[in-house]
């Protein structure tokens, strides 16, 4: 397919002829996409398409499956990620997640977002004012700055996926991978989820998975379809929903199946 | 209008009942008996004194801390092995031949009779390594024997902590080893400590590992060091109810012994359930 970038943007992740297989099933046939620089792509298709098996591999969560199987490349700041000489929690401060469901540590809501600064080696002293930094820009600090000490686990679902989204930001990483961020939470919920992710795109590079067309139509700036483990069309997102090339894309895009 | 709904049967209800108040009427008579026979020769001064007079008088206060200083030696050998290799075994083993023999292993570990961890610590603590029969050959063969227990509890506590929190600690940088001491053994504590205290529980209660490892009839004060010998509460219940010349004038004392002994055992489940119940409040 052919593609025209704006000229002024940069290729974060490339990814070039990457093929992936958890023992003997086949998931990911031979994926080319370059992901923009300070722009939302978002992932999708239906169950089963791989996007979310692709979108972990950006960030190497698949080391965690020792029958997975990788060819190609991933290529980050001119590195590619599965190169032996990359240390997998310098690329993961690099390149965040957050998950489907809300998954706080179990520690106190400052706890949680203090917890990254802390391992990746932030100077103590700067935490604190990291911390309320990181829950201002995700929304949250105004719900949650008289009880900073109690359990992550009293906030509610949305709230605690926005926690979550701060733990992210808080050490500065310079992608953001949302794996279906909103799936689990109500339409309020989702909707104060959907303005962060577009505030948060003037410093970060974000990659959604969503089941949520109107929910890419909304976010994303760029949108690529997937198929049974092929990426089938990527576009501007405009494009993709309003004069897709493909005939899978378009009955995908009106419903017809998915 | 034809009755069609079917009542809820009497009879599998009744059965299961009975069933259930058998086992508690057995438990309470063990009970009943033992307290109803002790209560005579419980008192303050019979937990706090020495025995004398050929045990025939004097109280059991060697053998409630020599009980005591056991399960603490048990603790200290047995916890830390029996945490670090399930920590292994669930958080780095992968799904290999030898690791699922080690699993197979330490299962059948737990089915081993007491009377043949005794001979063994008799054969490796005690002569081999030349540990005498001692505080420590004792606490080291019950150590373990605990430790089957600790590791198959504490890979149970292990699983019930979410993957999605380690993924989540993976994400942001953390390697295996700060994930697993920052999040996922803190969120398994409760699950952890309760295991520990009952299989020590368990341990206290035991007689055969200590009968030929380092338990005594009688020993002047108590144990000053752990290359002593020293008196337990199982033990010195034993040896009450068998081998004593006048069995039928220590009889009250060894009831005594055994409610001691099941007072002591019992602080301890009582200790695993307020850890529990403190933990999960703190958690989750």
């Amino acid at each position: 397919m052919e593609l025209e970038y704006a000229i002024d943007t940069k290729t974060m992740i490339d990814v070039a002829n990457l093929n992936l297989s958890f023992g003997n099933k086949k998931v990911l046939h031979d994926i080319n996409i370059g992901i923009e620089e300070k722009m939302v792509t978002a992932l999708i298709g239906p169950s089963g398409c791989g996007k979310s098996t692709l979108l972990r591999t950006f960030n190497r969560m698949h080391d965690l499956n020792s029958t997975v199987h990788i060819e190609g490349s991933v290529i980050i700041d001119g590195m590619n990620i599965f190169n032996k000489s990359i240390f997998v929690n310098e690329l993961r401060k690099k390149v965040g997640m957050v998950f489907q469901k809300p998954n706080p540590f179990p520690k106190s809501i400052y706890d949680n977002v203090a917890y990254g600064l802390k391992i990746n080696g932030f100077p103590k002293n700067e935490i604190s004012e990291r911390v309320e930094d990181a829950l201002i820009r995700s929304f949250i600090f105004e719900e949650v700055k008289d009880k900073l000490h109690e359990p992550a686990s009293s906030l509610s679902g949305g709230q605690q996926q926005r926690l979550c989204i701060a733990r992210t930001i808080a050490i500065k990483p310079e992608i953001i991978l949302m794996d279906e961020p909103c799936s689990a939470l109500d339409p309020i919920s989702t909707h104060k989820i959907e303005e962060l992710i577009l505030s948060l795109k003037d410093q970060y590079t974000i990659v959604i998975v969503t089941h949520n067309m109107q929910q890419a139509l909304r976010v994303s700036d760029y949108t690529a379809f997937m198929y049974l483990g092929k990426l089938i069309e990527f576009n501007e997102t405009n494009e993709i929903f309003n004069n897709a090339q493909e005939e899978l894309t378009r009955n995908y895009i009106n419903g017809h199946f998915g | 209008m034809k009755k069609s709904f079917r009542q809820e049967p009497f009879i599998p209800y009744f059965i299961l009942l009975c069933c259930t108040s058998i086992v508690c009427i057995f438990l309470l008579i063990i009970l009943f008996h033992i307290f109803s026979k002790a209560i005579p020769v419980l008192s303050w001064e019979f937990i706090t004194s020495q025995p004398h007079e050929g045990m025939t008088k004097g109280g059991i206060f060697p053998a409630i801390i020599g009980t005591v200083m056991l399960t603490i030696i048990t603790t200290l050998v047995a916890t830390p092995l029996g945490v670090a290799s399930a920590v292994y075994l669930n958080e780095y083993a992968t799904e290999n031949k030898l690791n699922a023999m080690i699993r197979v292993a330490i299962r059948n570990l737990a089915g081993i009779p007491s009377i043949i961890y005794g001979l063994f610590g008799l054969a490796l603590f005690v002569q081999t390594l030349h540990l005498g029969t001692s505080l420590m050959a004792a606490g080291l063969t019950l150590g373990l024997l605990s430790l089957p227990y600790i590791v198959t509890t504490t890979e149970e506590a292990l699983k019930t902590v979410p993957n999605s929190m380690r993924e989540g600690a993976l994400a942001l940088g953390a390697t295996k080893f700060e994930t697993i001491r920052d999040i996922v053994l803190p969120a398994s504590t409760s699950g952890i400590a309760t295991g520990v205290v009952l299989s020590l529980s368990r341990a206290a209660g035991e007689t055969a590992p200590i009968l030929f490892t380092g338990a005594a009839f009688y020993v002047q004060g108590i144990p000053g060091n752990i290359t002593q010998e020293f008196m337990a509460l199982p033990y010195h219940l034993y040896m009450l109810s068998t081998q004593h010349q006048s069995i039928e004038t220590v009889r009250p004392l060894a009831y005594g012994t055994a409610a001691v002994l099941i007072i002591v055992v019992f602080v301890l489940n009582l200790l695993a359930i307020v850890i529990r119940n403190k933990y999960r409040n703190n958690l989750k």
